[in-house]
């Protein structure tokens, strides 16, 4: 590294002679090149940056672990609360609510994540090759995804499959009689599980750019060696959006193990049809006031979701493909 | 913005030879179709509410055989406060957690992407893991310690989090950002004599201006449609947001009001539409990113 100096002689200084320290904030920093230089300084600024960050860390890590105590006691707001051991748990395996819940959330999250994530990658097959009008379409799949999980919509979908709603009046234009969607312990899930693939946007946008990644050699290689459209689709589309798929997989898992408000809009449905887990949590924690029970099930679903991710990342070693 | 634009899709032999005009015609037709079942509950929402009532479930055409703009006027005072009160607080909320996510976030984010300093990887991973962690599991005890601050039925709850960075997708989206800039600015900054908060302030936080607008974007749907946690915080009605509002209309069931309903309920959906039309390109690129890398 060579310092730009002065004109030689101009004031009589020698030519590369170091600048004259004018501003002397920094001089080691400016004397020792090389790795590792500003390792001190850099390491008061990182922490100052990211104190919110720490503080915010506190209000994560210290109520994870006084969670995991709580899932032990008995604890109702008011007293303190009472160590009562496995008691929380032991209750859980016999709790049909629970047991409702939980199969509630598994039925959901197993028929719509698969379903919305089919419908994801197909309309972005569609879309994928340069079609006129992409931004149109891709604002019109998208949006549903951002309005899915309010309350407007939900109430929305309660009125649309309601006993008289708009999907009886079209399916009594073929003649079918409709069912009660929301009234009948027997449907009522479906309902949800068609509002779910309804928000297939956002999964699509992912797989959109992703398939734009994609370089177009590949198929044109494979178009010449007389490969079908199918088995491009097969052999190049899937083992390279493998990696793209898998993410949209576990992020629509852990979302969707944790629905709460379409539970709620619903009421929890005829015969707790849609007593999702974490509207039951709800009820009990904060209806009931069963703080260490609601703390249990917290715990619970951690575990379930953890479980989900583990098990997914272990078999992604078969089917997702890394490039590089 | 010259940075991070992806490449425009370029159309490839295989396109070229492969597809006849039929197909494409098919393509158009099937997107149509699906595009169509896809707005007409939104549609149907929209023509409901300014449909006279006896009419919205008798009527099916999106198109009202009669009009009714009462729906608005009536519903706009049908809820235990005004719709204005309720309008009111969602937008003070959603402003300052936009406020609160930008500042907190992008601090971070620097910090994690451009600076050099012990334990960044650890405290990186750790953030990458509060992501994937359920928010259910910190409830109970978050609950309770605002409740012994006294916030319960205030906005601390649900608005201090963001300013503590709380949000790591938004931190994690800014790190992706942050990182794609060229070291050297960095570089040139420090040789110029600017230390960490100059650079950020001066050379980084111009740069990422899309990235901003992407959180904000992002905070502002997320915090508009938030339910939970104001449904568990507030219970003074003077201080619910239009989520916990529309909910009133499920409590009363029975009630045959559907159009006001239908009109409130299109109100509150309304800004998230606006903001979507207006920032679709950081929306679309946002979520791109956080999937790819």
């Amino acid at each position: 590294m060579t310092y730009v100096s002065r004109p030689p002689g101009a004031d009589g200084a020698p030519v590369l002679d170091p600048p004259i320290p004018s501003t002397p904030a920094h001089p080691a920093r400016h004397a020792e090149p090389g790795r590792g230089r500003s390792k001190p300084h850099q390491d008061r600024a990182g922490y100052l940056f990211l104190l919110p960050w720490f503080i915010g860390m506190l209000f994560t890590v210290i109520p994870f672990f006084a969670s995991l105590y709580l899932a032990f006691t008995d604890y109702n707001l008011l007293n303190a609360p009472k160590w009562i051991g496995l008691d929380n748990f032991a209750e859980m395996l016999r709790d049909p609510l629970l047991h409702q819940s939980l199969k509630v959330t598994f039925v959901y999250t197993f028929v719509s994540v698969p379903l919305s994530l089919v419908a994801a990658l197909g309309v972005a097959m569609l879309l994928n090759r340069g079609v006129r009008g992409l931004p149109v379409y891709r604002a019109i799949f998208y949006l549903p995804s951002l309005l899915g999980g309010s309350v407007a919509v939900v109430l929305l979908w309660r009125y649309i499959f309601g006993l008289d709603g708009v999907v009886n009046g079209f399916l009594g234009w073929f003649g079918i009689e409709g069912p009660g969607w929301t009234s009948d312990p027997g449907y009522s899930l479906t309902t949800l599980i068609v509002l779910h693939v309804w928000t297939f946007g956002s999964p699509m946008v992912i797989f959109l750019a992703g398939l734009r990644q994609i370089p177009v050699i590949y198929y044109e290689a494979a178009a010449i060696d007389g490969a079908s459209p199918w088995r491009r689709f097969c052999s190049i589309t899937l083992p390279l959006l493998s990696p793209i798929i898998f993410f949209n997989l576990i992020q629509s898992l852990i979302s969707s193990f944790q629905t709460f408000t379409q539970g709620y809009v619903m009421s929890g449905g005829p015969a707790n049809s849609t007593l999702f887990y974490n509207l039951y949590l709800y009820q009990r924690g904060f209806s009931q006031f069963d703080m260490g029970y609601a703390s249990a099930m917290a715990w619970m679903l951690l575990v379930i979701i953890a479980a989900f991710t583990a098990i997914n990342f272990l078999a992604a070693k078969y089917w997702v493909f890394y490039d590089n | 913005m010259p940075i991070a634009n992806p490449a425009p899709p370029e159309e490839s032999f295989v396109e070229r030879v492969g597809k006849t005009r039929r197909s494409r015609y098919t393509k158009h037709v099937l997107l149509c179709l699906v595009g169509a079942v896809m707005m007409y509950p939104l549609l149907w929402m929209v023509s409901s509410s300014v449909k006279p009532n006896e009419l919205i479930f008798t009527d099916l055409s999106l198109w009202p055989a009669k009009w009714d703009l009462g729906n608005y006027i009536d519903g706009w005072t049908a809820l235990e406060q005004p719709f204005t009160v309720y309008l009111v607080n969602s937008f003070v909320i959603v402003v300052l957690s936009i406020v609160g996510n930008l500042v907190s976030c992008s601090l971070a984010a620097y910090g994690f992407a451009r600076l050099r300093f012990t334990g960044r990887k650890l405290f990186f991973t750790l953030m990458l893991g509060t992501m994937m962690l359920p928010g259910h599991v910190l409830l109970v005890p978050q609950y309770i310690v605002f409740a012994k601050l006294g916030w319960l039925n205030t906005y601390y709850p649900l608005l201090v989090p963001n300013f503590l960075a709380t949000n790591a997708f938004y931190i994690f989206l800014m790190v992706q950002f942050m990182r794609a800039l060229p070291k050297e600015l960095d570089d040139a900054a420090r040789i110029d004599g600017c230390g960490p908060f100059r650079t950020f302030w001066k050379v980084i936080m111009p740069l990422c201006l899309p990235a901003f607008a992407t959180t904000a974007i992002f905070t502002f749907i997320s915090v508009w449609n938030e339910f939970f946690g104001p449904l568990i915080y507030l219970t003074d009605s003077e201080l619910y947001t239009v989520p916990l509002a529309l909910r009133q209309f499920i409590d009363s069931e029975g009630q045959s009001q559907w159009g006001q309903m239908f009109a409130m309920s299109f109100l509150s959906l309304a800004p998230v539409i606006g903001f979507f039309i207006a920032g679709q390109k950081y929306l679309v690129k946002g979520i791109a990113t956080t999937g790819l890398k």
